[in-house]
């Protein structure tokens, strides 16, 4: 459908300077200039692009160069936003050059990569920018022509009148100057050119080839490197005893703040070399240092007499538990998660004399400016947020403390500083995916119909542990939906898929359990709560019953779902973060041990923006679901993990994987991310899986560490 | 302190650091070459994979002074223009999600694909299983390699 926007403001801003201003990372080409044509410089182009709008410049040269604003750590926005903005630009992609942009809340709304939101934040904002550049070139056009604009139209980058054809290049110079347009057709979304088609990433070139892209890349003269030993969660620092560690060559000096003890130098080496001679003590701040021992006993005490928070209340639950003909009881926990991204925390501060300078990797460059104001004493104004390519995130760089402890030494040693964390800085360092057990229970009635479904979840420092408008809410007459917080020192924080990372997987294992005891087929009970939340709704729905259902049934048809011989299958579906995604995993018993084969994916996120960067997203998802539901686990000994790098934290290999096949919904609907919603719904899939091919319910992550699968070894898939 | 005399990508240059310094801190830190990376530190995960003359070779614990005249080839001396067969292959099947660990993965390939031209599946996995990627790229990598081996027959 044709649609008509207004523009907005902030989106339009017009800088008359032209696009340059010392950017120097994240300048990438798609490695299309023809071989024939002479290759046109970086600096050539941004120095004599004109800008049209925050998103866009456009370079007599006939480049575009196109902003992406949002960090990119993973996710394929910094390619799969600048497509948007080319598609109703209407250019030829080969022509397309993408910046990363600064941190600049005058220019751009919403700088974060966080919660899937960028997509649906930003898909009429970069179309509308696209769009509104693309009707100040046909005005152009038609003033040069003396035509009329209804006369012209444009075809990669290019407006067209009959046989005459003009480039956006030459026209960059008048369409600058036209005033902003109010209104503005986009496209149909039939007509798309780029949007839906395979766009390969824009870092290919620099990522393959080892070119400075991300926060450990930053090198600048002048700049001391640090690195900080940091107390275990519950102690502050009682005694340092620097005097080794300063011997190490290349130490330049140890110094303490805030419970941190930093050693600064002039090379990343020495300063690990050092830490080993550091002898630092450290005392309780209260007496009480937490172990997962402890941990266990507060989720069962909580469990049982603690008083909940009621999150959601449908019906009358006490009735219909006493009325049950059948009750399914169940419980399910997993532990911390650190989200160790293979570029471990970092970050470059320069605190100056007239404001800060900060380059590197953060999910949340605004937070990091706010953080950099505050320590400084300064409008956030005279704060720059230079984003580099995240190497990985994962919920972990939304935080800004390494950005914090970056300023904090540039002040104290009034220099450039690039403070490093170590891998076991970065696993024992906190921050976690927090520990959650949930106890379900369902009851059924004599015609095995769900009268009843009660969950109550504690988590130590989860918030609400819960999602309580999720399905099967609105299905259910009774329902009580609890959560209960332990406040502990360990700190926890957004994890990919917040909460939902394993909740997903309680509740869609759950729900197998309790279809099992009413007797029906896992796809049928789920298509039959569905139905039941459409004809006679319960309380409020947050979730698309269609779209949902749709997911139920693809993913049923693509997997051949009850149809093959010698293959258990497992299904899970969920909603999370705006899209939906069913998964249907199939394991094999071979030599008596269940062999996961095979994972069916189908996702609704809308439209497809990039479908080789969407089957990235659902792939990766579903990998990253299935390694720290199986093999991952964190456990605690007096206020720190056990785990302290990658020998002991257990990440999924290439080994480990099953084959994975992805589908998408086609429905023109505007598109929702991905980075998360493909995650959840794994652990669930391959689980219900498990327990069809072995009878084994493994209710507690990581998987390959419990009693039911002990002596079970999940053959390698290869 | 000591001094130095390495081969890095049919180039030669000269350090001052200590003997038992990692290779890759003296890429990174003393020589600018910041393609090879660090992740863990212990050898566990490969982002920091070089190679020795053939060989590939975690320089996170490969101290500078067992170097010697070896020869090293970093992700940046490769090939000349990128274009590397495993490079390109990376390209084609575009493998990266954060791309960090890619590197590594990719002189991993390399050095494998050099010594078994033609793998199987199997051997692919069993080549390339050490190297960790976080984002769960395997599935491409897999795909890449063997577009890369059959690229080079």
């Amino acid at each position: 459908m044709e649609k008509e926007l207004k523009t907005n403001r902030r989106d339009f801003l017009k800088i008359f300077a032209t696009a340059g201003g010392g950017l120097l990372i994240g300048f990438n080409w798609t490695g299309c200039d023809s071989p024939k044509m002479k290759v046109v410089s970086d600096e050539e182009v941004l120095n004599s692009a004109l800008n049209f709008n925050s998103y866009l410049s456009i370079s007599p040269t006939d480049h575009v160069v196109i902003f992406s604003p949002n960090p990119e750590l993973g996710q394929n926005i910094k390619t799969s936003f600048p497509m948007i903005v080319a598609e109703e630009l209407d250019v030829d992609w080969s022509k397309v050059r993408v910046q990363q942009a600064f941190l600049d809340t005058e220019k751009y709304d919403r700088q974060v990569t966080g919660g899937s939101g960028a997509m649906p934040h930003s898909w009429e904002r970069l179309r509308t920018a696209g769009a509104t550049a693309r009707q100040m070139l046909m005005e152009a056009a038609a003033k040069r022509l003396g035509v009329s604009v209804s006369d012209l139209k444009t075809e990669n980058g290019h407006v067209i009148h009959g046989s005459k054809k003009l480039t956006y290049g030459e026209l960059a110079n008048e369409a600058a100057l036209i005033p902003v347009p109010e209104n503005v057709k986009l496209k149909n979304t039939n007509d798309f050119k780029i949007i839906g088609t395979p766009v390969k990433n824009v870092d290919n070139k620099a990522m393959f080839t080892g070119q400075p892209l991300y926060g450990l890349d930053i090198y600048r003269e002048g700049m001391v490197h640090a690195m900080i030993q940091r107390p275990p969660f519950g102690m502050k620092l009682k005694s340092v005893d620097a005097e080794a560690a300063k011997k190490v060559k290349g130490v330049k000096d140890v110094l303490t703040f805030k419970n941190n003890v930093a050693i600064v130098g002039d090379s990343t080496w020495p300063l690990m070399k050092a830490r080993k001679q550091l002898k630092v003590q450290y005392e309780p701040i209260d007496g009480k240092l937490e172990s997962t021992a402890f941990h266990n006993q507060v989720f069962d005490e909580m469990l049982n007499t603690g008083k909940g928070d009621i999150k959601r209340q449908d019906g009358d639950v006490n009735k219909a538990f006493s009325s049950a003909a059948k009750v399914v009881k169940s419980e399910y926990q997993c532990p911390f998660l650190s989200h160790s991204p293979m570029e471990p925390m970092n970050f470059f501060a320069h605190v100056k004399a007239d404001g800060v300078e900060l380059v590197g990797p953060t999910q949340t460059p605004d937070r990091a400016r706010n953080a950099a104001a505050e320590i400084c004493g300064v409008s956030p104004d005279k704060v720059t947020v230079e984003m580099t390519r995240l190497g990985g995130g994962f919920g972990r760089r939304l935080r800004a403390d390494f950005v914090e402890e970056a300023v904090e030494l540039s002040k104290m040693l009034n220099a450039p500083v690039k403070l490093t964390w170590s891998r076991e800085d970065d696993i024992t360092g906190g921050a976690y995916r927090p520990a959650v057990k949930y106890r379900f229970e369902a009851a059924l009635d004599r015609d095995n119909k769900l009268i009843g479904y009660k969950l109550r979840g504690v988590g130590i420092n989860a918030g609400n542990c819960t999602r309580e408008n999720n399905f099967p809410s609105g299905s259910v007459d009774n329902l009580l939906i609890e959560s209960l917080e332990y406040k502990s020192p360990i700190t926890t924080n957004a994890w990919r898929a917040p909460i939902t990372n394993f909740l997903a997987f309680a509740e869609q294992s759950f729900l197998d359990e309790v279809a099992e005891a009413a007797g029906k087929d896992p796809v049928a009970f789920r298509l039959e709560l569905l139905d039941r939340a459409k004809s006679n709704p319960v309380g409020e729905i947050h979730y698309d019953i269609d779209r949902m259902r749709k997911v139920v049934e693809t993913v049923a048809e693509k997997s051949g779902w009850g149809k093959k011989q010698g293959v258990s299958q497992g299904i899970s579906v969920y909603f999370s973060h705006r899209s939906y995604v069913g998964q249907v995993a199939e394991a094999r018993m071979v030599n008596g041990a269940p062999v996961l084969d095979k994972i069916y994916a189908v996702t609704d996120c809308g439209i497809v923006v990039n479908p080789t960067g969407a089957d990235q997203q659902v792939r990766g998802g579903m990998v990253d679901g299935m390694g720290h539901a199986m093999f991952t686990n964190m456990t605690f000994t007096d206020g720190i993990s056990d785990q302290k790098n990658f020998d002991s934290y257990r990440l999924i290999k290439m080994k480990e994987i099953p084959e994975i096949e992805t589908h998408f919904i086609d429905n023109g609907i505007d598109p929702t991310g991905l980075g998360e919603p493909a995650l959840p719904p794994t652990g669930g899939a391959i689980a219900n899986a498990i327990y069809k091919a072995s009878g084994k319910r493994v209710r507690n992550q990581p998987f390959m560490e419990q009693e039911e699968m002990k002596n079970v070894k999940l053959a390698d898939p290869a | 302190m000591a001094n130095y005399k390495l081969q890095i990508n049919g180039k030669s240059y000269e350090v001052d650091v200590d003997e038992d310094t990692p290779l890759l801190w003296v890429l990174r830190d003393n020589l600018g070459l910041v393609g090879t990376k660090y992740s863990c530190g212990i050898a566990q995960c490969g982002a920091c994979t070089v190679h020795i003359n053939d060989e590939a070779v975690r320089s996170c614990v490969l101290p500078v002074s067992a170097v010697k005249n070896d020869k090293v080839t970093t992700i940046e001396g490769l090939s000349e223009n990128g274009d590397h067969p495993v490079q390109k292959a990376w390209e084609e099947v575009d493998v990266a999600q954060c791309g960090y660990c890619q590197a590594g993965q990719i002189m991993t390939a390399a050095a494998f694909l050099k010594k078994n031209p033609s793998p199987s599946d199997e051997e692919i996995v069993d080549g390339l299983n050490a190297n960790i990627c976080r984002c769960g790229t395997y599935h491409r990598i897999k795909e890449a390699v063997k577009l890369a081996s059959a690229k080079t027959k």
